[in-house]
């Protein structure tokens, strides 16, 4: 009885809110105060799972028609339909690699130009005068008011998906690099020129390895820019891509496939996503460490 | 020969509103080879801008500074700076963070280890070579900052309150430590610190300096590191009368500057 009541005192529910109460004691390997530590696994699997029990009630109820949302079932099987037979005469996993394809070309060639042009741009006034008004000219505006110029300007072919993409890409990677170049503390840089060091070691061995976190998170925002641009790449003459299949799919109305597609889409977009986090678990474990 | 502070003065120009701050006047100082000079001070009065001056980060308002009769014109091998946080590199392990100054050196890998692993020994690292830095006590950071500044056989040490964040029985080994190694390898110390006992046993010169403006208020010639070396137990030395005496003397007027001030 008495053991019940003391128990109940001493245990605080870990709710929504516990953030912002006193924290308690942390086991040992923990780090007292840390913002946000915690697990996540089981509550993000639950949430998971009342999401896709709520769709299947609402659509299993009869509650909206399956024109505007088709339940679980359908979407799997649409899946398997496609898997097995293709999209307008196109394979699957032909669309998934050509839209991979773009993505990742546009990808890497964003960070080949941006990651470097950031750090100039973090390392001199110079490159920063020059680039930083284009820059911040073109990056709110969203890429379906640029694409007509694209076309214009470099047709309907691969280039013009490419670049879209890229430029979408290109803002947050060159923008990310360029504040990770002010990282690295001045006495590690005060350290470095004491030894005798040149302009370029110390760039070299200090302000690229003290950027590199941010440049991984860079990296993987701009990569998320790059799928979120995929759909408006592929308005254009495309023939292939998940893009195109899930726009000419919502023209004929079928419902079942763009959802799908979207599906597809966000679990290639999120694979990566896990693929860069562990990436950078290795490479910068020391991330907010010192 | 050696380094020489020639009427060196730093104004800091006003920002944000503040007035110009004269950070230092009319500075003359001269640390001969085998000179372990010690800044004691007021927080604030300087002690860090005469630093930064002696390592070239800051170049003075007016006067100059020589080394072995040249100019100080920037950061250079000839002087290590052992600084007071931060300086380490986490992505390096310890090994690594030690050998740093001669990797920028171009001193080939092998070589490297062999100078870093001695270093490493001497202010007993061993065993930790392999360890990221960050999962180190402070105490072993300092240190690890310490052997870095060493490998590289500067001419001036230069030393901003290394031992401030040890605690008491680590800062004492180390005060000891710090000594062997001077007496061994004769470089000219600047040294600054916070600990009057400090100060005392560790120089042969002590400056005491004052506020507003950042100026040297007072010198002492002093023998206790000497009595340290010359086989003396350090507790010994810092318990005598002629130590107190002049450690009361030194607290007196550090205390009487303060008032002064306020
Ligand atoms: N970059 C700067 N710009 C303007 N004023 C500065 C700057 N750096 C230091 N000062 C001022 O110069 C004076 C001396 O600073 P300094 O850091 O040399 O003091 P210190 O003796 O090292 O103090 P502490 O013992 O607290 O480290 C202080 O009044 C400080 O406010
Ligand atoms: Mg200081």
């Amino acid at each position: 009885m008495s053991d019940d009541t003391r128990d109940t005192q001493h245990k605080r529910p870990g709710g929504l809110f516990s953030f912002l109460s006193k924290s308690r004691a942390t086991k040992p390997g923990e780090i007292y105060g840390v913002p946000g530590q915690g697990e996540t696994l089981w509550l993000s699997l639950g949430s998971i799972a009342v999401l896709l029990f709520v769709w299947w009630l609402v659509t299993a109820m009869g509650w909206v028609k399956p024109l505007f949302v088709p339940s679980p079932g359908a979407i799997v099987q649409k899946f398997v339909d496609v898997w097995q037979n293709g999209f307008t005469n196109t394979a699957f996993h032909q669309h998934i690699w050509v839209s991979t394809a773009r993505v990742f070309g546009a990808f890497v060639l964003a960070c080949a130009v941006g990651i470097p042009l950031g750090i100039a741009m973090g390392m001199s006034p110079a490159i920063r005068g020059i680039f930083d008004p284009p820059i911040e000219f073109y990056r709110p505006i969203p890429p379906l008011a640029y694409l007509p110029l694209m076309i214009i300007w470099f047709g309907i072919g691969e280039t013009s998906k490419v670049l879209l993409i890229f430029l979408s890409v290109f803002a947050p990677v060159a923008l990310g690099a360029r504040a990770g170049v002010r990282s690295a503390a001045i006495e590690q840089i005060h350290a470095a020129y004491s030894f005798g060091a040149s302009r370029w070691q110390v760039m070299l061995h200090v302000i690229l390895p003290a950027a590199l976190p941010e440049i991984l998170t860079a990296m993987r925002i701009g990569i998320g820019f790059g799928w979120t641009t995929l759909v408006a790449a592929e308005m254009v003459a495309a023939t292939e891509g998940l893009g195109y299949m899930v726009l000419s799919a919502s023209q004929f109305l079928q419902t079942s496939t763009v959802i799908m597609g979207i599906i597809v889409i966000a679990a290639i977009a999120y694979t990566f996503d896990l693929l860069m986090r562990w990436v950078e678990r290795r490479v910068v474990p020391w991330k907010g460490r010192m | 020969m050696g380094l020489k502070i020639d009427d060196a003065s730093v104004v800091y120009p006003a920002a944000d509103g503040r007035p110009p701050v004269a950070a230092l006047q009319g500075i003359d100082l001269s640390i001969e080879n085998d000179d372990f000079v010690v800044a004691l001070g007021a927080s604030g009065c300087g002690k860090s801008t005469l630093l930064n001056l002696v390592a070239g980060f800051l170049s003075p308002t007016s006067g100059q500074i020589l080394l072995d009769g040249r100019p100080v014109q920037g950061p250079g091998a000839d002087r290590s700076v052992v600084f007071q946080k931060h300086a380490l590199l986490p992505w390096l392990n310890v090994m690594d963070n030690v050998a740093f100054g001669l990797k920028l050196q171009g001193v080939a890998g092998k070589a490297r280890y062999e100078i870093a692993g001695k270093f490493i020994t001497l202010l007993g690292l061993d065993g930790f070579q392999q360890s990221p830095v960050y999962k180190l006590s402070g105490g072993m950071q300092q240190r690890v900052g310490i052997a870095r500044a060493l490998t590289c056989d500067p001419k001036v040490l230069l030393m901003d309150e290394p031992l401030g964040a040890l605690d008491a029985l680590t800062r004492e080994k180390a005060q000891e430590l710090i000594l062997n190694i001077w007496n061994e390898t004769h470089k000219s110390v600047f040294f600054i610190t916070h600990s009057v006992e400090e100060a005392l046993f560790m120089g042969t010169k002590l400056i005491v300096m004052s506020p507003r403006p950042g100026r040297i208020a007072h010198r002492f010639d002093l023998p206790f590191s000497r009595r340290f070396l010359a086989g003396e137990s350090a507790r010994h030395v810092k318990a005598s009368p002629e130590f107190i005496q002049l450690r009361e003397e030194v607290l007196e007027i550090i205390f009487a500057d303060e008032e002064a001030v306020e």
